[in-house]
């Protein structure tokens, strides 16, 4: 029997670490409610409720990566190879569908397995060997650009092929005239991706895994938690997004690009960061990773208005905004730390 | 020596591909053949010749290695310095004159400096990660090279002596493989003439243990990220002079993929310490003959990046002590005691 | 197979167990036993193979020979998660468990109570309150582990670990980071268990509490079993004697050369004045005079390192004052106190000493080089030279300049590492530990060497867990106990390994 209760009131208030826990998304919504506003004060036709809905319809499938790369970043780790397997999928819809003639619907089902199936396969290289993950998400870079050249070289089209006008087939909310607005099926896919990609994050074992793992895989491991499944999962889910985000490129366009995506990965890792995720890994919410995707769609929203800018204002606004996020985690980081030294 | 068997494995694999294109190609692949005008050609001197931007960026990478760090910047640095440089020359009347050539790679080369020494201070004083750090110049680098161009792809007059870098010659060996080997060999004196190699190598080894030698990291750190940006600065201008423009997009894209593969092919490892200027440089040579070997065997040239993909998944796995403890696994149980039967069911789940 | 073992017989019998590490043996042939419900401490000091013990136990390391039976059956388990799904839970010294998850998660990670596939968050927040409730400590549940003291964080590992349906619970350490009403708590969670018929295994080198808790204890030193006793059989002071050995009958006497010279005319080297570094070493006043050796006694953890490392700058102080030849010394680090000529070989040389890629030329020059920079390169002529000098004075082997220092033994290591210091010409030579882990020829060479540089007017700050070296040694030494420098024996009389021990046993009764 104790016979006493010790009690602790946390170091820093509740209140204090939810809010700390917040300042980066928080700093992210509000600089995305400044970006519209901004752009509402500045443009014409800015407020229609189009504008909002064209983010999700443009940045769909950056959106699905960057919920895929947001798992791996959570787990500690990186996923370089998304960009190429975007690609890699919407040549291979192309070439299976248009090429080889295997019904749509099955093509769809192979791609989404094949890019679960590399997710698994480098999840197991980078656990069980030990190799770095830049390095081994590398080779899948390198590996499914050639692939994806190798198949065609060329721009493949896929109008010809009716399933692939599902993907753009619109859901009308209201006449646009009216203040109305519209958005495709895939914009829908993408949502679902988040919604999923939420639940699984914060209320069931793996998700939480996940956090574990990232926060510190050695406690993870010696608390008995299974770590090697966690880690080889979150490549699989990356994967699985990339192929996925590859599927929904080409509804979208219905054609398969080469060179489509060159730089992907960049923007996912970027908007997954200025979403409020630590790239170290173990504190983030994939909410915030879609803030993230806004900013970065906002940004060429705004370019687009603007009319006489060119397109890589949006990369250097987004490389300014990452050093500031990195430089604000780094200070709540220190601040957070018991002084070492 | 330690040092040459380091450097038997990168040879053997260069040596291999050299004797697959001759066997292709016939013995010209390697011979350097004297063009007209009295230059050296020949397929062997090109990838020379290409390959020299690559060196340059591969040898800064191997030092940012050995220190544990790595340089994912490089590829936009290498862009902005190619962009400053041809720009500043177009912008002037006469784009002859040779002071005016001068200046332009004098402020090309400044900037890339200063934007290593930013790298450096971000890794060694703000405590940020090597990867992270060099990120947000890699993400942001290729729109500030197109704010200096204006978005456009400047083109430099072909009577231009800045074309003369990439595409001139001295002695008859084109200026490109002069300067590789010149930084090359600065390079190797800098760093082994001086102590820079030790405390470099002793940094990247055991960063602690350097710390308690009472070793400067800091300084040297931000040196070493400095050196890289540089010699990227210093590529952009060879590849912008070969070109005759600057294409912020474009130019030297994934080359800092390229320069990581190079330098493990070379023999140093990812996780710093010992590494090995001449390893890169052979590294370099076997990615540039790798790209014509494709050609010359018949394949098509998208083979390129597929094959790159194989090297470096190979690479990465023999480096990996677990995958060769798992392939040598087989071999060694033999001899050893078999383990305990129950032991495996424990293991299960 | 019963579930309940009967009395007396051992739950888990390890036998034999033998365990290599790369060349070092750091298991050799040691038996332990464990019986239900007993609270069994296993003493011994740094690098006696507590640790090791432990973790052969709990499938972090593989053994290389022996046998572990648990409840009569062989095991061998290849990960925690194996040992614990047999019913062995750990908690070790540092915290393992992630502090960016709330208190409840880390409490139930990867068991947490579900709907369906979902977590319920809401059950699994009032069993750990309950949880918590029961052992005695309230905390809000919902907040992250992060906002929490590490002693707090501490109490929540051992709850997860009670919480686990174990038989066997290791606490590895876990008082550490505790105060007085933590550790009060946490004795009588234990007293609970092992009343429920638990059986622990505990370790911590705060003497009171092992003998306020533990029933037996296994004693180690080296990798070798020295015993096993029940508490109430072993008097403190036979315990330290057992922990630290003494082995003067293997060792030549080193001729003290400096106790012909009175160092008590010199002046002061070094002054600390009250110089402390909160949570690990309490403030303290320590003086070194020229050409002095000084000697730092107590058991692990007891702040000895923590005292050195001070002075050595490879920490920072946040209180008190340092004077080093008369001078207040600010802004102190590694690289100011080198250029000041205070020379530190830190306890451990393959984390903190030596880059094992590097030669052992390298590794020699490197103290020197840092404090030239980098552009002044020692000539090679010069640098050849000095290494030669030193390969030949210190007696390493093999005399290689070219080799890389990882291939060397430990005595070798420890000697290419004193020979750095040495090539800077310090003043004040600090060792940590400078004779653990090498061969009995490599520790009389260091300890002549020691006795031969004070002779010359080196002064010598010694940390070292083997009380015959330091007595040996020692002009003065100072005793630490509980991070708390608790007396400096002067005297020729007072300078004995009993008097040592006394004081050690006096110091914990006082406080």
């Amino acid at each position: 029997m104790t016979t006493q209760t010790l009690t602790e009131r946390p170091a820093r208030s509740t209140l204090f670490d939810g809010l700390t826990r917040y300042v980066p998304i928080g700093a992210t919504v509000a600089l995305l409610i400044a970006l519209y506003l901004g752009g509402v004060a500045n443009y014409p036709n800015f407020d229609s409720p189009q504008v909002v809905a064209k983010l999700f319809i443009d940045n769909a499938p950056l959106l699905v990566i960057a919920v895929g790369m947001t798992f791996v970043i959570l787990s500690g780790g990186i996923d370089l190879s998304v960009g190429s397997v975007m690609a890699f999928s919407t040549m291979a819809c192309a070439w299976l569908t248009v090429d080889a003639g295997i019904p749509a619907p099955a093509a769809l089902v192979m791609v989404l397995a094949f890019g679960t199936l590399w997710g698994l396969a480098i999840g197991a290289v980078i656990h069980y060997f030990n190799v770095q993950p830049f390095i081994a998400t590398l080779v899948g870079l390198f590996l499914f650009r050639g692939l994806t050249l190798q198949i065609n070289s060329e721009d493949v089209s896929m109008r010809e092929i009716e399933f692939w006008q599902w993907g753009m087939t619109h859901v009308d909310f209201g006449e646009i005239r009216d203040g109305g607005f519209w958005l495709p099926y895939l914009s829908f896919v993408a949502f679902a991706v988040v919604i999923v990609a939420f639940v699984t994050l914060h209320y069931t074992r793996f998700g939480r895994g996940v956090y574990a793992v990232g926060g510190s895989e050695s406690s993870a491991l010696l608390m008995g938690l299974p770590v090697a499944r966690t880690k080889i999962g979150v490549y699989a889910v990356s994967g699985f997004c990339a192929a996925l985000a590859g599927v929904l490129a080409a509804f979208a366009t219905k054609s398969a690009n080469p060179l489509a995506n060159v730089g992907a990965e960049l923007d996912a890792i970027a908007a997954v960061v200025i979403g409020g995720t630590l790239l170290t890994g173990g504190a983030g919410f994939v909410l915030g990773t879609v803030a993230g995707v806004m900013v970065w769609g906002m940004l060429n929203t705004l370019i687009a208005f603007q009319g006489n800018l060119s397109s890589w204002w949006a990369r250097i606004v987004m490389g300014i905004l990452l050093l500031a996020f990195i430089l604000l985690q780094r200070v709540l980081a220190r601040s957070g730390e018991k002084r070492r030294t | 020596m330690n040092y040459a068997k380091r450097l038997m494995w990168p040879l053997i694999i260069l040596l291999a591909l050299i004797v697959v294109n001759i066997v292709a190609t016939g013995v010209d692949f390697i011979v350097p053949s004297v063009n007209e005008d009295g230059r050296l050609g020949g397929a062997f001197v090109n990838i020379l010749r290409r390959s020299a931007p690559l060196l340059l960026i591969a040898l800064g990478m191997t030092l940012v290695i050995a220190t544990k760090g790595i340089d994912l910047s490089v590829g936009a640095v290498y862009a902005i310095g190619a962009a400053i440089a041809c720009q500043t020359i177009i912008d002037a009347p006469d784009q002859t004159a040779a002071g005016l050539v001068f200046s332009a790679v004098a402020i090309a080369l400044v900037v890339t400096a200063v934007i290593g020494a930013w790298n450096g201070v971000m890794v060694a004083y703000f405590g940020i990660q090597p990867i992270v750090a060099t990120l947000i110049l890699m993400i942001a680098g290729r729109g500030i090279a197109q704010l200096v161009t204006g978005g456009q792809i400047p083109k430099v007059q072909d009577s231009s002596p800045f074309t003369e870098l990439g595409r001139g010659a001295f002695l008859a060996v084109p200026i490109p493989i002069w300067i590789a080997a010149l930084v090359l060999t600065a390079l190797a004196l800098l760093t082994r003439r001086t102590a820079l190699g030790m405390l470099l190598e002793s940094v990247g080894g055991n960063p602690e243990a350097s710390r308690l030698a009472g070793i400067r990291s800091k300084g040297i750190t931000v040196l070493v990220y400095l050196v890289c940006a540089l010699c990227a600065g210093l590529a952009g201008l060879i590849g912008a002079a070969n070109l005759g423009s600057a294409d912020a997009n474009n130019g030297g894209l994934w080359i800092e993929l390229d320069a990581i593969l190079a330098v493990v092919i070379g023999g140093t490892a990812l996780l710093g310490g010992r590494f090995f200027l001449l390893g890169t440089a052979i590294g370099v040579v076997i990615i540039g003959t790798l790209e014509d070997t494709i050609i010359n065997v018949g394949l098509s040239s998208q083979w390129q990046f597929t094959a790159k993909a194989i090297v470096v998944f190979v690479v990465a796995l023999l480096q990996s002590p677990e995958f060769r403890a798992w392939i040598l696994k087989p071999i060694k149980r033999r001899p050893a005691a078999p383990a305990p039967a129950p032991a495996e069911e424990v293991q299960a789940k | 197979m019963p579930a309940t073992a009967p009395p007396g017989a051992a739950l888990v019998q390890m036998t034999g167990i033998v365990k290599d590490f790369t060349g070092v043996r750091a298991l050799d042939g040691v038996d332990f036993t464990l019986r239900p419900g007993e609270i069994h401490a296993v003493m011994g000091e740094n690098g006696a193979g507590k640790s090791t013990l432990i973790k052969v136990l709990t499938g972090v390391h593989g053994h290389d020979a022996g046998e572990i039976l648990l409840d009569g059956e062989p095991v061998r388990f290849h990960s925690p998660k194996a040992a614990q799904a047999a019913g062995i839970s750990t908690v070790y010294q540092e915290v393992n468990l992630t502090d960016n998850l709330s208190v409840a998660e880390n409490l139930f990670a990867g068991r947490e109570p579900r709907l369906g596939p979902f977590i319920n968050f809401r059950a699994m927040r009032r069993k750990a309150k309950a949880l918590l409730d029961d052992i005695g400590i309230d905390l809000n549940v919902a907040a992250p582990l992060s906002s929490y003291s590490i002693a707090m964080q501490q109490l929540v590992a051992i709850a997860r670990a009670v919480d686990i349906e174990s038989k066997v619970l290791i606490l590895d350490e876990p008082t550490s980071s505790l105060d007085r009403d933590e550790v009060e708590v946490l004795l009588g969670v234990m007293r609970r268990l092992a009343a429920d018929g638990t059986a622990m295994v505990f370790i911590s080198h705060f003497l009171d509490q092992v003998y306020e808790i533990s029933d037996r204890m296994t004693v180690l030193r080296n990798g070798t079993l020295v015993g096993e006793w029940a508490t109430a059989d072993l008097p403190q002071s036979e315990l330290i004697g057992h922990m630290l050995g003494r082995e003067a009958a293997t060792l030549e006497q080193i001729e003290r050369a400096a106790s012909a010279h009175r160092v008590e005319d010199e002046e002061p080297l070094v002054e600390a004045r009250g110089l402390g570094r909160k949570g690990s070493i309490a403030p303290y006043d320590l003086t070194v005079r020229r050409g002095e050796v000084v000697g730092l006694a107590g058991l692990l953890g007891s702040g000895r390192t923590e005292t050195v490392r001070l002075i050595a700058g490879a920490d920072r102080a946040d209180s008190g004052a340092l004077q080093f030849e008369g001078r207040r010394v600010g802004g102190h680090n590694s690289r100011t106190a080198a250029a000041r000529g205070i020379a530190f070989c830190p306890e451990n040389r393959k984390t903190e000493g030596l880059v094992g890629d590097l030669t052992v030329a390298e590794n020699m020059i490197l103290a020197m080089q840092a404090s030239r920079g980098w552009a002044r390169s020692i000539p090679v002529a010069r640098r050849d030279k000095l290494v030669a000098e030193f390969i030949e004075k210190l007696g390493i082997r093999p005399a290689d300049p070219d080799m890389p220092v990882k291939n060397l033994s430990g005595g070798n290591q420890q000697k290419v590492l004193l020979a750095r210091w040495m090539l800077i010409e310090p003043k004040l030579l600090i060792l940590d530990e400078p004779t653990r882990g090498i061969d009995v020829g490599a520790k009389a060479d260091i300890q002549r060497l020691v006795a031969e540089l004070s002779a010359d007017g080196l002064s010598v700050l010694f940390v070292s867990a083997e009380l015959d070296e330091v007595t040996r040694l020692s002009d003065r030494i100072a005793v630490l106990r509980d991070r708390e420098l608790i007396a400096v024996l002067e005297s020729e009389a007072d300078m004995t390994t009993e008097r040592i021990v006394d004081t050690i046993v006096a110091g914990g009764r006082e406080s």
